[in-house]
C-alpha cells in the first residue's frame, strides 16, 4: 500500500487553499467542464454505476443504482438532500472535508445534480459544524459568483441552487427520512418506508440522499473514470452473491487509546490491526489493546483477537458486527472496563432514540438502567441475557421498528456481551471496578 | 408588544425563497431567534408561526423535539460551552473535565454561571474526535481539552 495517493486528501495533506482560484489550479472543476460538455446525465450516472462506489454513510448502498430509481422523465422538481449530519460517535471524515476542501466536496455534489437532474439541493449540516459552515457558505457564493452555480451554469441548460440547512443537534436527523423531515420544519421522525425518498422524499417529491464523503467520491470517478476507482479496494466476493464489492479510496477516522489519532485515506480493506499500528500509532501507553468500535458505535465491537478482519464492506460482518458503517475506529486499552465502555454507548442511544417506536425508546432505556445498574455492583448475572435478548429484538432487521438506530443500539450490547462476558460476570460478583463511576455519579 | 424586531423577521423571511413550502423555514428561524435573544420565548414562537403561515403548536411541536432549544425560563448564556461525552472522549478524560468545569463554574449541566456568562451541557459527539477530549464552544469546536485547560478557558470565555 506504499504507492497509494491520496485521493480525496490529497489537497488537504499539502494544506493547499480552499479558495476556489487554488482549487481550479489543481484541477479542480475540470469533471464538472467534462460532464456538461461531453457527458449526458445518464452517462455520469452510468460511470457512478460502472464503478462500484458504495454509499460512504454507513449503509453501503450502491450510488449509482440508488439514483436509478428515481423516477424516469419526471416534470421535476427533484431534490438532492446532502447528509452531512456526521453525528455517529467517533465519526469526522466530513468535517475533515468541508472546512478543508469545500470545492472537492461542492463539484461532487454538482455532478451528482446534473446526474440526477436535482435543480436544488440541500446539505443538511449538523448546527455543531459551525466552522464547515462558514467555509462551505463561503465556497459557495464563490460559486455563485463565478457562473458554477445558479442559472445556466458554465453556458448550458444546467441550473442549480445549494444550500446550507443547520440541524440542531439530533442525532436521529442523520437517518435520511429523519433528515427529510426535519429539513421540512417538522421533528426528526424517521419515516416508514416504502415509500423511498427516490420516489417520494423532500416535499413529496423524488429526493436522492448522499453523504459528503460519497459526493467527494463522484468528482474523481467522473475526473478520471470508473476503472481507476475500481483498481483500489477489495473485489466481490465470489461466495457471498450480495456483496458487491469494496472499491476505491475510504478517510479512516482513528481515535481513542492510539498513540496518532486522526483521519487516513487508504483504498478500503486494510486490517483494523494495520490501521491501530501502522496510521494511529499504535496503542497509547505501552499498552496492549482490549478491543475497538470498528465503524463508529453503531457497528458493534470487536476484540483485540478479530483485529485482522479488513475493514471493508464485507469484512466486520464476519466477526458478527453490524458492518462497516462510517469505518470510524475508537480502540479501548486493555486497563478499561468493558462496563464503562458499554454504559458511555447505551446512554448515547438513550439520549438520542427518537422515541417513535416502542422497542427502541423502551429497550435504549432499560438497557442504560440495566448498565447503570451494573455499574454501581448492584447487576445480577441474568441482567446479562436480558441485555442480550433485548439487543437481539430491537431494529429493523428483527422488523421492530421504524429505523436502523435501533440496530445500532443493540449490536454493540449484544456484541459486548457475547464477547466479554467473562469480563461482565466478574465486574458484577464484584472482582473489577468502574474507574469513572464515581465522576459520572455525579452529573 | 412583538419580541421579533424588524430586523430578526426580515432575517427569517430571506429564508423563504429557499424552500418549496415556508414551514422548511422553521429551524433556520428557531436558530435565528435563539441566537439573537439566548432562548426562544412563546411569543416568539406565536409571532415565527404568523410569519411561515403555521400553527403556533406546529413550531413548538418541532422547537421541542430538538433539547437544542430553550424556552425563555432557561435562556442561555452568553457563550453556551457544550462538553462532550462520548465515546472517544470519554476514553481520554471528558467526565473529568466535564466534572471540574461543573465545579469550578459551581453549575449542573444544562445550567448557567451565576454570572450570565457560560452556560454548561454536555455533548454527544461533536465530531472532533481526534482532538479528544473536545468540547464546542457556541458551535467551534476546541479540542484537547484536558483539565489543566479548563482554567484558562473560562477565563477566556469570561471575557
Ligand atoms: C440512526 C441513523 C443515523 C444516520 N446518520 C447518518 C449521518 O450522520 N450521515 C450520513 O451520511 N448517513 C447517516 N445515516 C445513513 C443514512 O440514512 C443514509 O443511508 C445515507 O445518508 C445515504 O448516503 P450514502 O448512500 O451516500 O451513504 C444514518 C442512518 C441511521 C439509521
Ligand atoms: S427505531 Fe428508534 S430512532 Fe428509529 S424511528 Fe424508531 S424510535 Fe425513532
Ligand atoms: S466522541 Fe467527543 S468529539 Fe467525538
Amino acid at each position: 500500500m506504499a504507492d497509494f495517493e491520496p485521493v480525496l486528501l490529497r489537497r488537504i495533506l499539502k494544506k493547499a487553499s480552499p479558495w476556489l482560484d487554488a482549487y481550479r489550479a489543481d484541477g479542480g472543476y475540470r469533471a464538472l467542464q467534462k460532464a456538461v460538455h461531453e457527458m449526458t446525465p445518464a452517462q455520469v450516472v452510468d460511470t457512478v454505476k460502472t464503478s462500484g462506489l458504495r454509499g460512504r454513510g454507513g449503509a453501503g448502498f450502491p450510488t449509482g443504482l440508488k439514483w436509478t430509481f428515481l423516477p424516469k422523465d419526471h416534470p421535476g422538481p427533484i431534490y438532492m438532500c446532502i447528509n452531512a449530519d456526521e453525528s455517529e460517535p467517533c465519526t469526522f471524515n466530513n468535517r475533515i472535508l468541508m472546512e478543508e476542501d469545500p470545492h472537492q466536496v461542492l463539484e461532487g455534489i454538482i455532478l451528482s445534480c446534473y446526474a440526477t437532474r436535482a435543480s436544488t439541493a440541500y446539505v443538511y449540516l449538523r448546527y455543531e459544524y459551525g466552522r464547515s459552515y462558514r467555509v462551505m457558505q463561503q465556497a459557495i457564493d464563490e460559486l455563485y459568483n463565478n457562473n458554477l452555480l445558479g442559472r445556466n451554469i458554465l453556458g448550458r441548460d444546467f441550473h442549480l441552487d445549494i444550500y446550507l440547512h443547520r440541524g440542531a443537534a439530533a442525532y436521529i436527523c442523520g437517518e435520511e427520512t429523519a433528515l427529510l423531515e426535519s429539513l421540512e420544519g417538522k421533528r426528526g421522525w424517521p419515516r416508514i418506508k416504502p415509500p423511498f425518498p427516490a420516489v417520494e422524499g423532500a416535499f413529496r417529491k423524488p429526493t436522492v440522499v448522499n453523504n459528503i464523503e460519497t459526493v467527494a467520491c463522484v468528482t474523481h470517478i467522473v475526473d478520471r473514470g470508473a476503472d481507476w476507482f475500481k483498481s483500489m479496494g477489495v473485489p466481490p466476493d465470489p461466495k457471498n452473491p450480495r456483496d458487491t464489492g469494496s472499491y476505491g479510496p475510504k478517510l479512516y477516522c482513528i481515535s481513542g487509546h492510539v498513540n496518532k489519532p486522526g483521519c487516513v485515506e487508504l483504498p478500503l480493506g486494510i486490517t483494523l490491526r494495520e490501521l491501530i499500528d501502522k496510521y494511529g500509532g499504535g496503542v497509547w501507553k505501552g499498552r496492549k489493546a482490549k478491543g475497538a468500535i470498528p465503524g463508529g458505535i453503531s457497528m458493534g465491537i470487536m476484540t483485540e483477537a478479530e483485529f485482522d478482519t479488513p475493514l471493508d464492506f464485507a469484512g466486520p460482518a464476519k466477526v458478527g458486527c453490524l458492518g462497516l458503517g462510517t469505518a470510524a475506529v475508537t480502540v479501548f486499552d486493555e486497563e478499561t472496563s468493558i462496563v464503562d465502555v458499554l454504559y458511555n454507548i447505551c446512554r448515547f442511544f438513550a439520549h438520542e432514540s427518537c422515541g417513535q417506536c416502542t422497542p427502541c425508546r423502551e429497550g435504549t432505556g432499560w438497557m442504560l438502567k440495566i448498565m447503570e445498574r451494573i455499574r454501581r455492583g448492584q447487576g445480577r448475572l441474568e441482567d446479562l441475557n436480558i441485555l442480550e435478548v433485548a439487543g437481539d429484538q430491537m431494529g429493523i432487521i428483527p422488523g421492530t421498528t421504524i429505523c436502523g438506530l435501533a440496530d445500532g443500539a443493540g449490536w454493540p450490547v449484544k456484541n459486548a456481551i457475547r464477547k466479554f462476558r467473562g469480563e461482565f460476570e466478574q465486574y458484577i460478583r464484584g472482582a473489577k471496578k468502574s474507574r469513572l463511576l464515581e465522576l459520572v455519579k455525579t452529573h | 408588544m412583538s419580541v421579533l424586531s424588524e430586523e430578526l423577521r426580515q432575517k427569517i423571511l430571506a429564508y423563504v425563497p429557499r424552500y418549496p413550502n415556508k414551514q422548511a423555514v422553521t429551524l433556520p428561524a428557531l436558530h435565528i431567534v435563539q441566537d439573537a435573544l439566548r432562548c426562544v420565548p412563546l411569543e416568539a414562537i406565536r409571532e415565527i408561526a404568523d410569519l411561515l403561515d403555521l400553527s403556533p403548536a406546529e413550531v413548538h411541536d418541532t422547537m421541542s423535539f430538538y433539547g437544542f432549544f430553550r424556552d425563555e425560563k432557561q435562556p442561555l448564556g452568553k457563550t453556551r460551552l457544550w462538553v462532550c461525552r462520548s465515546l472517544a472522549c470519554g476514553l481520554r478524560g471528558a467526565e473529568e473535565l466535564l466534572d471540574t468545569v461543573c465545579k469550578k463554574l459551581n453549575v449542573q449541566p444544562g445550567g448557567t454561571s451565576a454570572d450570565g456568562k457560560i452556560t454548561v451541557e454536555f455533548a454527544e459527539c461533536i465530531g472532533a474526535c481526534e482532538g479528544a477530549p473536545a468540547v464546542l464552544i457556541d458551535d467551534e469546536a476546541r479540542m484537547n481539552v484536558t483539565p489543566d485547560k479548563v482554567d484558562a478557558l473560562l477565563d477566556e470565555l469570561r471575557q
